[in-house]
């Protein structure tokens, strides 16, 4: 490609090959460059898997750990109570409360955030016009922009005395209001994964389902939604991994007790809430140091988890929708 | 009767069909009544922050310190600290990104095992609870690379093995990273295959193509895109609460190893632990107004760019 030089004998241009040899050991350079850049969102993964698994690992091995609390009483309960009281006088490191508080919290999330997104994805999708569209859009998109930590302040000031109004519960911060701040948070997410599964059903189907004497909403939640059913599922799941992981909305809003109960309205406290509240206090290299890290790696690796099942949720459904694509 | 001679782009407008169906009545009910909830919260939120953040804004609420043990008044270390801390991360976060999108849409090929790794890794990377970066900064940033400064450099002293503006801004760059590279690799695909064409017919390098052809193209693109992603790393606070953000500060970070006062953490600071909640509870709405209005000013700042490329893209058509 680059013979250029070589029909150029005259001397005047003899500057002009070193200059294109020197071009290119240069376009080389960063060209190399660049490809080892793009290595660093997989060094990122790995770093944050070693160094997160590093902290946690002496859970399992290390002696100093396992004086205050081995791996089983982790889980089991001691003399009968499930407790998460790590500076206490005698430790207590049981994390099914905190298991249970996160489950509890992003359930809640789910049941209100779940039904209200998908629909505003139907109607988004389905009904609305184009320029209804393009103004919506944005508006959601504005919703997921706002930062977690001013959720968490709304939820904790105003949207805990509606709840309290609303349901009359015993205490102002519970799961319930945690719950409903989470929603907030995932409604985006699962509002555009949900969108862009109804949209990426072909036009086709439609026709064919109102050619054959269907309704609009006969179309819609007998031809449409199902052939959008993975992407969908894709989308629960992907606001599922985001309320587990979130943080600041439920420091703010849940109370923080550890209890085990399963009632809406007692306070909950989570993984990702114990691990932002404890670890700034915690001596560097103790049990309760690395447990936390246990939790954090416990955390990470389930919301990896979640996160590949969703995106080969969406795939999939693209490959089986698109045919070719 | 073959599926493939069916037409497959045409789409179905209800407004188009005259007769309306009970059922269809019910679910354009149901659907528009849960698009207007999420609305109405994106309305209530910003509502309650503008109306409880406008008493307390102030001249002095942005320019001072704060003073009487945080109840009174303002906030500007901690806006500076935003400032500082975002400016930092943009610089790490954004080459870095661009870069990987240049990889990703330029050169890797195809069927790339490289690229896809790149991918899934990006995909699950965007996934990743910001707390877990929180603890992956203070392993990694500060207990390993900090430490090792230190031990190699300073004598064992505590200079860079403790939080400081530049894990804080480092932790949250790999937390960007992710969102640079998506938006970025998308700008970039947008320019037509004929730009590039073009220029490699005249006779220029590959490498000349991309920077001097492909990436002005998409150069509105990619600062949207990188601007939204920079909007959503700034109001973070779980991965700096243990690589940088200090409670209160007398004075202004000038070291990259000083640590610093932010917006977010102020928020969780005043919500959570301070001793006169009432007292505060002013401060807190003003400290939010202004977190939200540096977001939203960020995120306007793209959606602008945006527009302004999208009417460009139509002039030249």
């Amino acid at each position: 490609m680059q013979d250029v030089t070589t029909v150029e004998p005259d001397a005047a241009s003899e500057r002009r090959p070193s200059l294109v040899a020197k071009g290119r050991i240069g376009e080389r350079l960063v060209e190399g460059l660049i490809k080892v850049v793009a290595l660093a969102s997989i060094a990122a993964v790995l770093l944050i898997l070693v160094f997160v698994g590093k902290e946690a690992l002496p859970v399992l091995t290390s002696a100093v750990v396992h004086k205050e609390v081995s791996l089983g009483g982790l889980f089991a309960p001691r003399d009968g109570v499930f407790g998460w009281q790590p500076v206490s006088d005698i430790p207590k490191y049981n994390i099914v409360p905190l298991l249970v508080g996160s489950a509890k919290v992003t359930l809640i999330a789910l049941v209100f955030a779940v039904p209200m997104s998908v629909a505003a994805a139907v109607y988004v999708s389905e009904m609305a016009g184009k320029r209804t569209r393009e103004l919506l859009k944005p508006a959601i998109e504005l919703l997921a922009g706002v930062p977690s930590v001013v959720v968490g302040f709304f939820a904790l000031v105003v949207l805990s005395s509606w709840v309290q109004a609303a349901f009359g519960t015993e205490h102002r911060l519970n799961a319930l209001v945690a719950g409903i701040g989470l929603a907030f948070a995932i409604c985006p997410i699962v509002f555009s994964v949900s969108e862009d599964a109804l949209r990426a059903v072909p036009g086709s189907y439609r026709t064919a389902a109102i050619a054959l004497g269907s309704t609009r909403s006969q179309t819609t939640l007998r031809v449409v939604l199902p052939a959008a059913g993975p992407g969908i599922a894709a989308a629960i799941v992907l606001g599922f991994g985001r309320a587990i992981g979130e943080t600041m909305i439920v420091v703010l809003a849940s109370g923080n007790a550890a209890l085990l109960d399963g009632s809406l309205d007692h306070s909950a406290r989570t993984i990702t809430a114990t691990i932002a509240q404890e670890l700034g206090e915690v001596v560097v290299g103790s049990p309760h140091y690395h447990v936390l890290f246990f939790l954090g790696a416990v955390l990470f690796l389930s919301t990896f988890a979640v996160n590949f099942f969703g995106e080969r949720m969406v795939h999939g459904m693209r490959a089986r929708l698109g045919g070719s694509r | 009767m073959s599926a493939q001679t069916q037409p497959t782009t045409t789409t179905v407008s209800w407004a188009r069909q005259n007769r309306s169906f009970m059922g269809d009545r019910v679910l354009s009910v149901l659907t528009i009544s849960a698009t207007v909830v999420i609305l109405l919260m994106l309305v209530v939120i910003l509502g309650d922050v503008v109306i409880g953040g406008a008493r307390v804004i102030s001249w002095e609420f942005v320019s001072a310190a704060p003073t009487h043990g945080m109840t009174a008044g303002g906030i500007f270390p901690a806006i500076f600290g935003t400032v500082a801390l975002t400016l930092l991360m943009t610089i790490a976060a954004v080459p870095a990104g661009v870069a990987t999108a240049i990889y990703l849409a330029e050169y890797a090929p195809a069927s790339s095992r490289l690229a896809r790794a790149i991918r899934v890794c990006i995909a699950n990377l965007a996934g990743v609870p910001s707390i877990v970066f929180g603890l992956f900064g203070l392993g990694f940033f500060i207990s390993t690379v900090g430490k090792g400064i230190d031990d190699a450099v300073f004598a064992g002293q505590a200079t860079y093995g403790k939080p400081s503006l530049i894990w804080a801004a480092l932790t949250l760059s790999i937390l960007t990273l992710p969102v640079v590279v998506v938006a970025t690799e998308e700008a970039i695909r947008a320019v037509p295959r004929d730009v590039r064409d073009a220029s490699l017919a005249l006779g220029a390098t590959k490498l000349q193509t991309i920077f001097r052809v492909v990436l002005p193209e998409a150069l509105g693109g990619i600062l949207t895109g990188s601007i939204l992603a920079v909007s959503r790393g700034a109001g973070e606070v779980a991965p700096i609460l243990f690589t940088g953000a200090a409670y209160f500060l007398p004075y202004l970070p000038t070291n990259l190893n000083d640590p610093f006062m932010s917006l977010g953490y102020h928020v969780y600071v005043l919500a959570t632990q301070s001793p006169d909640v009432d007292r505060t509870k002013p401060l807190l709405y003003g400290t939010v107004l202004v977190l939200l209005s540096l977001t939203f000013l960020l995120n306007f700042v793209a959606v602008a760019i945006r527009a302004r490329t999208r009417r460009r893209l139509k002039a030249s058509l």
